[in-house]
Order: structure tokens, then sequence, then C-alpha cells
């Protein structure tokens, strides 16, 4: 395994403290995670938590109305959309989508056509595709841009589960020979690639982070999965200190209720001996913030 | 030959057709057909304030067609009513003050059924110059903008996530449009402009393999219906801008039948995977 990630490596992207808000409500608060060359990021969470939100603010498509996100300079971007829907009006075959956002060789389009194993409906129109194949074909035209950044936003929705643990298979493999880094948007709360380096758990803002467990490791999840998906997905463990209720009110771990679960929030946090009480697995943004205390730091350590 | 009048009307009309075509087909992709129509009715806003205010009437009919636009992205941003519902408001509101304009204005004698359908008589050789010249910067124009227009029509995150400006690209569509309104005016007439974008691009998709080939053979259509329509319009003495998309209707009704249809790929998937 190639270790991307030396100390003095710029991140890619470096999203610090950020929040976007839509009509007076906050979509996503107090998101801190930066994603490095070679390194694979998962958001998971619910429906509605903000991975989308998180993963756009990330690469620039929307502003963050607080905190900030840096970019490096001159970065190549390769994006997969959660929901893509090409009107049957327009005649768009898979090959003329490849080059939908920038030139590319003849060549290049058929290594990345082939590499998601597409390469047989090169022809075809876009909108004659089963889901799966639309989403290999969308995956292929992001990586035949050679990114820097290849942002995939529920990449393996619509695919079976064999073809999910093929394309995990593929994102890795692009890793490993590209060194990009990754964003990943799981659509499973609990199971992730298992090569990811970080998983970033949102809820409206970060309620944990960490690293996933490799199933690999436990028998029950390997038969549960069979060999192959072993080594490839992962358990992600989630160690919360504080519930969402129903109502959206937030209940914490030393059974306090408050409105929100952000920074800033005026909460228990202002209360010093109670702050870490958790996991090292958990990352609130607001501990970041307030305490700067730096997961990724202590975990590497 | 320029001194003929119907000479005239046909270099003009399949001048509009050709930068009709690949405009039109972004209207029907982007399914902005009844923005198009707004844009047009107020047209006739811009033609009665050219008269009050004694303007060049393609750059008022140009302005106010543009500045239509515009209000519909704002009021689009505050978001208190459908889209749907602003065009209705936008696209009526417009052609009546128009009207009203024009019926206070008793020192002028305006012919409202040639702004409103067309007159083949009224070219004349500067017109000629307006719509080549016209033409030629929209075909270039569209031309340079094709990849972000293209990709920010597929998705327009994607097009921002990946380098290219969608929101500028809008404006500048935009923009064409009302050229092209503003253009095509006094030959379709303002309430038959929309067809010319439409109804040839539509005709063009079925014989379409890519993007490229049907914004090439929309504008092939497109002359096609001008040229049928105008002679039609000079046979029968028919105002020029219903012959014309009487005939394109003609050839997209043509482009319905069955005839050297390619036999329909019946083990391709019928799903097209929730994106429709």
């Amino acid at each position: 395994m190639l270790n991307f990630r030396s100390p003095d490596t710029l991140p890619l992207v470096n999203i610090s403290n950020a929040g976007v808000r839509r009509n007076g409500r906050w979509l996503v608060r107090g998101v801190e995670f930066s994603i490095s060359p070679g390194e694979i990021v998962t958001l998971i969470g619910p429906n509605g938590s903000g991975k989308s939100t998180t993963a756009k603010a990330a690469i620039g498509v929307l502003k963050p109305d607080e905190g900030y996100v840096e970019r490096k300079p001159g970065l190549k971007v390769g994006y997969v959309p959660q929901k893509l829907a090409v009107d049957w009006t327009l005649p768009l075959t898979v090959e003329r989508l490849m080059t939908l956002t920038g030139p590319l060789k003849g060549r290049e389009i058929e290594e990345a056509l082939s590499a998601t194993g597409v390469l047989h409906l090169a022809k075809a129109e876009v909108q004659h595709l089963s889901g799966g194949e639309f989403q290999r074909a969308l995956l292929a035209r992001a990586i035949a841009r050679k990114p820097d950044l290849l942002v995939l936003d529920e990449p393996v929705q619509g695919v079976d589960f064999s073809g999910e643990i093929a394309l995990y298979e593929l994102i890795k493999q692009i890793r490993n020979r590209t060194g990009c880094g990754i964003l990943l948007i799981s659509h499973d709360l609990h199971i992730v690639m298992a090569e990811t380096d970080t998983v970033v758990c949102l809820n409206g803002h970060v309620c944990c982070r960490g690293t996933p467990q490799a199933v690999s490791q436990s028998p029950e999840y390997q038969k549960l999965f069979g060999r192959r998906a072993a080594n490839t997905l992962a358990v992600y463990s989630h160690h919360h200190d504080h519930t969402h209720l129903p109502d959206g009110r937030v209940l914490h771990a030393d059974g306090s209720i408050t409105e929100h679960c952000f920074p800033g929030d005026g909460h228990h946090h202002d209360d010093e001996e109670n702050v870490h009480d958790h996991g090292e697995d958990c990352g609130c943004g607001h501990h970041t913030r307030l305490h700067g205390y730096d997961m990724k730091e202590k975990r590497d350590a | 030959m320029l001194d003929d009048f119907f000479v005239r009307a046909l270099i003009a009309g399949i001048g509009i057709a050709v930068m009709a075509g690949p405009l039109g087909c972004f209207v029907i992709w982007r399914r902005m057909a009844y923005f198009g129509d707004t844009m047009a009715h107020s047209a006739l806003l811009g033609v009665a304030l050219s008269l009050l205010l004694e303007l060049n009437l393609m750059l008022s009919v140009f302005i106010v067609a543009a500045v239509v636009s515009v209000l519909l992205l704002f009021l689009q941003r505050r978001g208190a009513l459908s889209t749907d519902a602003l065009l209705g408001i936008l696209s009526h509101s417009a052609l009546s003050f128009g009207l009203v304009i024009v019926a206070f204005m008793t020192w002028v004698r305006i012919d409202l059924v040639g702004f409103l359908f067309g007159d083949i008589l009224a070219v004349s050789e500067s017109d000629i110059d307006i719509i080549w010249g016209g033409g030629i910067l929209v075909i270039f124009a569209i031309v340079y903008l094709w990849r972000p227009l293209l990709a920010s029509t597929v998705n327009p995150e994607l097009a921002e996530a990946e380098g290219l400006k969608p929101e500028r690209t809008r404006l500048f569509f935009m923009l064409l449009m009302a050229l092209v309104i503003a253009i095509a005016m006094k030959i379709v007439g303002i309430l038959l402009i929309t067809s010319l974008l439409i109804i040839p691009a539509a005709t063009a998709r079925r014989f379409s393999t890519s993007p490229e080939v049907m914004a090439v053979l929309a504008s092939v259509i497109g002359a096609l219906a001008v040229t049928g329509g105008l002679f039609g319009s000079l046979h029968w003495d028919t105002p020029s801008g219903p012959s014309i998309v009487v005939d394109a209707v003609g050839l997209f009704v043509l482009s319905l039948l069955p005839i050297g249809r390619r036999p329909v790929e019946a083990a391709h998937h019928s799903t097209p995977g929730g994106h429709h």
C-alpha cells in the first residue's frame, strides 16, 4: 500500500468550521475535515443530514455561509453527482458524455470506460442505460479527467451488491494508481469502503468521526458478506456523545437538551469538565473549534 | 436581386432559421419553451417603447427582452411563486403593457398584425445586414460557449464543480435569446418566434445521434420551413409567420411517421435508470 500522506503534503481541500444556510435554516454547520492526496474520506449520515451539501461546499458548488473552505489552487475535480437526469430530447451517447466538461483523447475514453466495465456501451444513449450502467458511465467520465480530487455522491446507488464490491475495488485501484484524493458519500450508515481513511458522520453537524473497522477481521461479518466483500467493506462503529431527538432537539451525554448541536450554541460545552467524556473516535465540530482538539493529529500520534 | 422583397424575405428568414436552430435545441433540452415565449411576448413592449421614445426598434426589443429575463432570474431567486406562475405573469403583463401603450399613442399608426405575426414585406436591405451580422455573432457565441452550455444543461453543479461557469453561461444564453428575438421579430412575428426555435429542434431530435448533429440539423430543417412557408405565404397571400410555422409543423409530423425508423431495440432496458 502506497502512503501518500506525508506531513508536508498540502491538503487538496481543507474545510474549517464550515456551515451552509438556506432560507434561514442551517443545512449543515461546524464541518471540519480535510482531504489529502491519496486519502479516502467517507461521509455518512441519515437522509437530509447534509452529506451532499458538505460535498458541494468542498468543491465550491456551494459557498459556505460561515467558516471557510480552502482548495489547493488549480485543483482538478471529478464529480459524480447524486442525481443526474438527462432530458430524453438530448441525444447523448456514453462516449459523448465522457467529454462533457473537457476534451479527452480517444484512448483515455476507452481506458476509463473499460476500467468501469461499460466499454461495450460506448455508443449507447445514456437514457437507455440501467441505473447501474449509468452510474458506471458517470464514474468513468469523472476518472477519465484524471482529477486530483474525486467526489462521488453515492456512487453505488442502483448497483447490486456484487457490483458495489466491484466499484469499491475500482475506486481503491484508482486511488492507488493515481494517488488522487477521494471524497465518498455512502448511502449506508454502517458499512463503508474498507480503504476509507477517515469516516465523517454527519447529522447537520459532525456527529463523530473515525476509522472503520475491517470486516475481514471479524469472522461473523466474513460469514455475512462473503470473503470477497469482507476485503472490500468495513464496519464503522459510531461513538456519539449525543442523540438527535425526533423533534430536532439534541440530547447530550450529560443529560442536557439543547435546540441544536453546533459550535457556539452555548450549551454544556461551557462547562469544561464535561467535555472530553467520550471516545477518541468522536470529533464533534464544536470540540474541535472550542478546544482545538484535533482528532487526526491525536490518532496519528 | 435584393430589390425583390421576396428574395430579401427568403435571405432574412434563412438567416434567422440558421441561428434559431442551435439555440432552439438548448431551449428544449433545458425545458425553457415557456421562458422563450415570455421573452418573445415582452418584445411588443419593446416595440411600444421604441415608438414612444423614438429608439431603434431592434435595440429596444433586445433591451426589454433582456431586462425581462433578468427580472425573471431575480424573482425566481426570491422563490415566492413558482417559475410557471412568474412566467405567466411576466409574459402577459409585458404583452398587455405593450398593447396599451400602443393604443395610447394615437399619433402613430402601426401595423400590429405585422408585429404579432410577421410581415415579409417589411424586410429591408439593412434588416438583412443586421440579421446576418447578428446571426454570425450568435453562431460564433454558441460555438464558443458550446461546452459550458451543454455541460450546464446536463447538470449545472457538475459543470460548476469541474471548472465551467454555469451562471455566467446562463446569462450569455439569455442575452443570445433576446438577440434572436429582436432579430427574428419582423419575419416570424412576436407570437410565433418560439415556435421557430422549438419545432425545427424537435423535428431534428429523431434523426440526431449527438447534440452537435441535432443543432446543425435543426438549422437545416428551420431553413426548409422558412423557405416553404414563405413560398406558401406568397402564393396564398397568408401572413408569413403562421405560414412558416405551418410548414415547420408539417415537417415535424413527417418526422413522427415511422418511415426509415430504426427498429426499436427491444433488448434494451425500458427503465431509464431514474434519469428521465
